[in-house]
């Protein structure tokens, strides 16, 4: 099985692609964003004990990515199946 | 019970399920030993990844490192789990669907050269033993110290294991067992922490107890931990920031790309039936290993926090050296842990100061094995941790040897040299390469080499520079060539052994270092061991000036990079 028309394929990768770097800039304003360049900032605020930009090093950045990956493969899930790509 | 009765029993009740497993899931076909027969659920394989991810590094030393620097040590927390975000979307589908063996493979394919694949291979043998090395150090260490053997014993018995049941059943016995690995081990690891954050501050859960008051007070324990270390002249444990931001920006992404360049890590992705399984499967590999590290900061600070206020238990009033408590005693005669009391009053003073501090040394790497005895926790739970410290570096040493054994046997016998053996041939090869490996291994184990913690830097920043960006640059452009791959993973691996060796040394003699290991001479204060992300931008660079200044790729190769982009119709992974 694979794509019905060229213009299928491209616009399957294009919508991948626009997903991906959607998903890619929050891993960076998470990790090299809140996490270091901005940390000093964000450490003006206090949530419980924690620092808000040494939470985001230590805590805050992991859980997002966790997050970010799960939300990625529903995602193309959605889309393999809306290009009849999926492979059941 | 007695500690060591007790140790004797936990370690070996988890080998013998151990040995046991690897009997059950004996390898028949190259298929079984590379990839498990790419039969793997993807939970499964996720648990799998993450013990196989997680080494001693990460259970031993990693928290013990972040109790000492604070904030700094940040870096490694999101450069060990950020790269798999990158895995999971840039290549571990891609890799999926292309459905080979091994990653050198992949590489000599998509640039149709033999040259690339033998490029990769080299690339993928230094990194996988120069981590494998640290591995068997681990290991020996562990048992040395656990079953109270000399180092070489814990050596000998560590190597055995792992050739048993790595050996026989290949990647398919590495898998069940790397499962069983993983529960041992994140239990050895969370059941203390949660002890621990328990009596400190009440809350059961160490992510949350951290960010919690102590118990029976109404202070924050960060922010009595800043204040603690900053009365005693140490750098604020919540901002200190290692070296500088660009550094600290540098070292993480070093660390994420390297991670998801990492061969023994890729290889996992393709034991999954399908593409949307590597997908989840990194998904779930990320929530085994966050599991561990988010725990693990809370322990650097609850145990760094432990150890201050045993040492001054109230402000000025220091611990009677007499008086140590009997953890204390025992670290002691390790050597690790060692008082001077250079002022004679018989207290123990511990401060930033080097000329009043009577802690001369204080090892990082025993704080996670310390935490239980410190925090008086029951025998069981600290036979426990010696249990899990095992399990954490027996998983990881199995998957870096079979990602060895498949580069030698598969891309270097099979690919390039003798293309005609039978796959039983095949098979008893990698089973040769792999016994070779262990007893290389186990060598340099026995004879340390000085560079061994050096090297750790130099097999992230060869991923990150050299497999990492050949990889991306194959799947998402279908203009880069062969000249412009091969170009760019020699011109990264050679930035950034150059700037390695030129502060460490080359190969890391002593003596050799021609900049000299000084701040001063980074390049914008890059300290070597982050320098693997400036590798990694040149070879992008080199790559995409020499790709467009030749001829594009053939017909049949564009063909092939739209092929790895539709997910569907996924064989097997096969051979040719």
């Amino acid at each position: 099985m694979s794509f019905k028309s060229e213009s299928d394929a491209k616009a399957y990768w294009k919508e991948n692609l626009a997903l991906m770097v959607k998903l890619l800039v929050i891993w960076f304003v998470v990790s090299f964003g809140c996490g270091i360049l901005l940390v000093d900032v964000l450490n003006q605020i206090q949530i419980g004990g924690y620092k808000l930009g040494f939470w985001f090093a230590q805590q805050g950045s992991i859980y997002t990515f966790v997050i970010l990956v799960f939300y990625y493969t529903k995602k193309m899930g959605q889309l393999d199946r809306k290009y009849g790509v999926d492979d059941e | 019970m007695e500690l060591q009765t007790l140790t004797y029993i936990v370690v070996g009740i988890t080998f013998a399920i151990y040995i046991g497993i690897a009997i059950w899931a004996r390898a028949g076909s190259t298929k079984e030993f590379y990839i498990a027969g790419g039969g793997i659920h993807p939970v499964a394989n996720g648990m799998a990844t993450a013990a196989d991810w997680m080494s001693a590094a990460s259970f031993i030393s990693m928290a013990g490192l972040i109790a000492f620097m604070g904030y700094g040590g940040s870096v490694f927390l999101m450069g060990w789990t950020g790269g798999f975000v990158i895995l999971a979307m840039l290549l571990a589908p891609y890799l999926r669907k292309y459905g080979k063996f091994t990653v050198p493979e992949f590489i000599g394919d998509r640039f149709y050269s033999r040259t690339a694949r033998i490029v990769a291979v080299v690339c993928l043998i230094i990194c996988s033993v120069t981590y494998v090395i640290g591995q068997m150090k681990g290991i020996g260490v562990a048992f040395s110290r656990f079953l109270e053997v000399s180092y070489d014993t814990g050596l000998l018995v560590g190597m055995c294991i792992v050739f048993f049941y790595a050996v026989l059943g290949g990647m398919k016995g590495i898998t069940y067992t790397q499962i069983a690995q993983y529960c041992i081990l994140i239990l050895a690891y969370t059941i203390p922490a949660i002890f621990i954050s328990l009596s400190l501050t009440g809350n059961p859960i160490p992510q949350l107890g951290f960010g919690s008051t102590l118990s029976g007070s109404d202070v924050y324990l960060l922010d009595r931990l800043d204040q603690v270390v900053t009365e005693l002249g140490f750098a604020e444990y919540t901002t200190s920031v290692r070296l500088s931001t660009v550094n600290m920006f540098a070292y993480t992404l070093s660390l994420m790309i390297g991670t998801a360049g990492l061969p023994h890590v890729i290889i996992r992705f393709f034991t999954v039936p399908k593409v949307k399984d590597a997908r989840s499967s990194a998904g779930w590999a990320l929530v085994f290993i966050a599991i561990l590290y988010t725990t693990a900061p809370a322990v650097a600070g609850m145990a760094r926090l432990n150890l201050m206020n045993t040492i001054e238990p109230t402000s000025g009033e220091n611990l009677a050296y007499d008086d140590r408590p009997q953890w204390f005693k025992n670290w002691e005669k390790t050597g690790l842990l060692q008082f001077e009391d250079k002022n004679g009053d018989g207290l123990i003073q511990y401060t930033a100061d080097k000329e009043k501090n009577e802690m001369v040394k204080v090892d990082r790497d025993i704080m996670v094995l310390a935490n239980p005895e410190i925090a008086q926790l029951p025998n069981w739970v600290i036979a426990l941790v010696a249990a899990g410290g095992l399990a954490a570096a027996l998983s990881t040493a199995a998957g870096l040897l079979l990602a060895i054994s498949s580069a030698i046997s598969h891309d270097l016998l099979k690919g390039v040299l003798m293309p005609d053996i039978s796959e039983k041939q095949e098979l008893m090869a990698s089973r040769i390469a792999m016994a070779g490996a262990i007893a290389l291994a186990g060598y340099l184990g026995f004879n340390p080499p000085d560079f061994a913690a050096g090297t750790v830097a130099l097999a992230f920043g060869l991923a990150a520079s050299s497999i990492f960006p050949a990889l991306m640059m194959g799947i998402f452009s279908s203009r880069i060539n062969k000249e412009g791959a091969i170009a760019g993973m020699i011109a990264g691996i050679t930035v950034t052994l150059l700037y390695v060796f030129q502060h460490k040394g080359i190969m890391f003699v002593p003596g050799t270092e021609f900049l000299g290991d000084m701040p001063s001479n980074w390049f914008f204060g890059i300290e070597p061991n982050a320098f693997g992300a400036v590798g990694a931008v040149v070879n992008f660079a080199v790559a995409f000036a020499v790709s467009r200044s030749t001829q594009a790729p053939p017909q049949h190769i564009q063909e092939l990079v739209e092929h790895i982009r539709v997910p569907t119709g996924v064989k097997e992974a096969q051979d040719h």
